[in-house]
């Protein structure tokens, strides 16, 4: 960067510029609008004190606390005028995973994707029912490219529950609608004659899925990933996050329609592929960040996992006990349940499986349809 | 900049640097101010201290799943509506008047039932209010669009009356304990604030601040010990507002010093879940207290 370090010389605003640079140029989303008020901060501030700098441009450019550790490194960088060292190992190399996406080119792909096609869906359902029973770890690439493009048109729907809205009602309830009855009066010459009244709409539980991306299950991860993309951005209140050593939320990552980004950038948040996996760990980071303080309330949750831990299963089964208690239902998916001779045996499985409501497998496309429909039902 | 933070600490808050400067460029630029943050780390203080300093009105918008307009803006009076066409019946008033001629009577200013977002933009005398958008995150993402709406234009506009215009805009305060994302439209409006828990120079002195009634190496203890508590790995880590109860409690009790009975006499004031006193308890209150009476008599 040439801009250089605090130089009173420069002007607020072309200081702001260059520093926004900086932040894109480290990864992070910084709108126009933010670079503005950024400047405009700047002007009521002065650039003379470091500090009102440095909280000038985290309360105006910022808008998430896991943007800080970036913004503080391209801070140091900018006006300190320290090395980079975004790309000096100061963080280990992502490990980055190689998706076997269906890469062909086909542009108008997306397209079809449009809800209106469900003839078609079932067709190559029916064509690919080979596929469709065939176990994950068995797939090859092409199969499994086959296999992404199918899972990106399944629908899902989600449970519905009473919502504290409410809206019209044809049936008589407890509540009246009194804003139409008034109006209806009107044409009554104010008699209230014909009453109207509202029930509770419906909505959709929020459902959210945490996939296990350890070692144990990397020949179903893969697969399982896109199973959860196509969730995400399949319908709304949605979350995900991968499981492995620690806590990856992906759901900013996969709320695209575009699948092959989705798992791109997603594969590059994630920097603990096929690693050793800590459930309990792992499940106690999501109580604590995101479940227990609201996300899983109510939620319909699924872990996609093989239960295979190398951490201690009384925490896993105390951290499943605290989301039981605010979830609405927790299901299971087990790759590893269709194994001839499996019984849940993995020690972190049987500690889990007390507060599991529905155990299913998940190793093949026919499983995941299947797992489909469960969610619809929840 | 400096001024702002003053002003805080004499409403009774103390801010550390960063919020001072978010509240500073929130009023200087009339932006809404969003702070996310753990629960208990005195977010929602922010903005009645605002209140307090600027004199405006504080207007409380507690945000729930399920909020809607009629909730959160404006609503008619539908009670009085119906008991006003059946008095203009009575009394031989509404006899040959058109329908929409007794429709625009009842859509009259004094059938209006003002909301949170509605007073915080009328035009009214003194400072602008304070307007507090508490727990944003429960609302669903229907109301934050329309949030988003208002506070981009404040004003809102009412079918049958016409468009409501802010004459000057109010002081926003947002709240987020973020139980889910709020969407990014709405937060590049605002300035943003992650309120973390203070640190322990700043704890014992917004203790001494909030409870003046407990002697300052009381004060210095149980800052302490709730240091150490949030090092335990709790479900639920004591906020700021635990501390002060903590330290009101202990000093109703007479106590002048911790020691491990009054601690576990009190612990309910700190930690709220069962599982984090059987943690505790296994760590041993003795520990607690051991290390509350060093940190505590450390200095600076």
């Amino acid at each position: 960067m040439t801009a250089g370090p605090v130089a009173t010389s420069a002007g607020a605003d072309r200081m702001a510029v260059a520093f926004a640079r900086v932040l894109r140029g480290a990864g992070l989303t910084v709108p126009t609008s933010t670079v503005l008020r950024f400047a405009e901060a700047l002007g009521l501030l002065g650039l003379d004190r470091r500090d009102d700098v440095y909280w000038a441009g985290r309360a105006t450019l910022i808008r998430r606390p896991e943007d800080v550790p970036v913004y503080d490194r391209a801070f140091r960088v900018f006006w300190d005028d320290v090395a980079p060292p975004f790309d000096s190992g100061e963080e280990p190399e992502p490990l980055k995973i190689t998706l076997a996406v269906d890469e062909g080119g086909d542009d108008a792909e997306p397209e079809q994707a449009a809800p209106s096609d469900e003839r078609t869906l079932e067709l190559r359902f029916s064509a690919t029912e080979v596929l469709r029973q065939k176990d994950f770890a068995d797939y090859d690439d092409e199969e499994l490219a086959e296999a992404h493009r199918l899972m990106g048109r399944l629908r899902f729907v989600g449970s519905p529950r009473r919502s504290l809205r409410l809206a019209r009602s044809s049936r008589r309830t407890a509540r009246p609608d009194i804003r139409r009855t008034v109006r209806a009066a009107l044409r009554t010459e104010g008699e209230p004659m014909r009453r109207h009244f509202r029930a509770p709409a419906t909505r959709f539980r929020r459902l959210v899925l945490l996939l296990d991306v350890s070692g144990s299950m990397e020949p179903y991860a893969r697969a399982l990933l896109r199973f959860v993309q196509a969730a995400v951005a399949g319908r709304r209140r949605v979350e995900a996050f991968a499981l492995g050593t620690r806590l990856t939320r992906l759901t900013r990552e996969f709320a695209t329609h575009d699948p092959d980004r989705a798992l791109r950038q997603a594969g590059e948040r994630v920097l603990d592929w096929s690693g050793g996996t800590r459930l309990g760990d792992g499940l106690r980071q999501f109580n604590d960040q995101w479940g227990v303080r609201g996300m899983a309330r109510g939620a319909v949750v699924v872990i996609l996992s093989d239960g295979w831990d190398r951490g201690d299963p009384e925490a896993l089964g105390r951290e499943m006990q605290r989301l039981g208690r605010v979830a609405h239902r927790i299901i299971w998916v087990n790759p590893l349940k269709v194994t001839p001779g499996y019984a849940p045996l993995a020690r972190g499985m049987s500690a889990a499986l007390p507060y599991v409501d529905r155990f299913v497998e998940g190793h093949s496309l026919a499983a995941l349809d299947r797992l489909a429909e469960i969610l619809d039902e929840e | 900049m400096a001024e702002t933070a003053a002003a805080l600490t004499a409403y009774g808050y103390l801010p550390d640097e960063g919020l001072a400067t978010a509240v500073y460029l929130a009023m200087s630029l009339r932006r809404p101010l969003l702070l996310e943050g753990e629960a208990g780390v005195g977010k929602t203080e922010v903005a009645k201290v605002l209140a307090a300093w600027t004199g405006g009105e504080l207007i409380r918008l507690q945000c729930y799943e399920g909020i809607d307009a009629s909730q959160a803006v404006y609503d008619w009076d539908y009670g009085r509506q119906l008991l006003h066409l059946r008095a203009a019946e009575a009394s031989g008033e509404s006899a040959g008047r058109t329908t929409d001629a007794l429709e625009a009577e009842l859509y009259q200013e004094r059938f209006l039932i003002k909301r949170a977002l509605l007073q915080a933009i009328e035009r009214r005398e003194g400072p602008p209010p304070v307007l507090l958008v508490d727990e944003i995150d429960r609302a669903d993402d229907e109301f934050e669009a329309y949030l988003l709406e208002v506070l981009s234009d404040w004003q809102i506009t009412i079918p049958e009356l016409g468009v409501f215009r802010a004459h000057e805009p109010p002081l926003v305060v947002l709240t987020s304990n973020r139980t889910r994302d709020v969407h990014d439209a709405l937060k590049r409006r605002c300035l943003y604030h992650w309120v973390e828990h203070p640190d322990f120079e700043r704890e014992v002195a917004i203790v001494r601040l909030r409870a003046p009634e407990v002697a300052e190496p009381l004060a210095r203890q149980v800052a302490a010990a709730v240091e150490a508590l949030r090092g335990l790995a709790l479900y639920k880590p004591p906020g700021v507002a635990e501390t002060i109860d903590w330290a009101s409690a202990l000093g109703r009790l007479g106590a002048t010093q911790l020691d491990e009975h009054s601690v576990e006499a009190t612990l309910g004031t700190v930690l709220k879940y069962r599982e984090d006193h059987e943690r505790v308890e296994q760590h041993g209150f003795a520990d607690i207290v051991k290390q509350a009476f060093e940190r505590g008599a450390q200095r600076g």
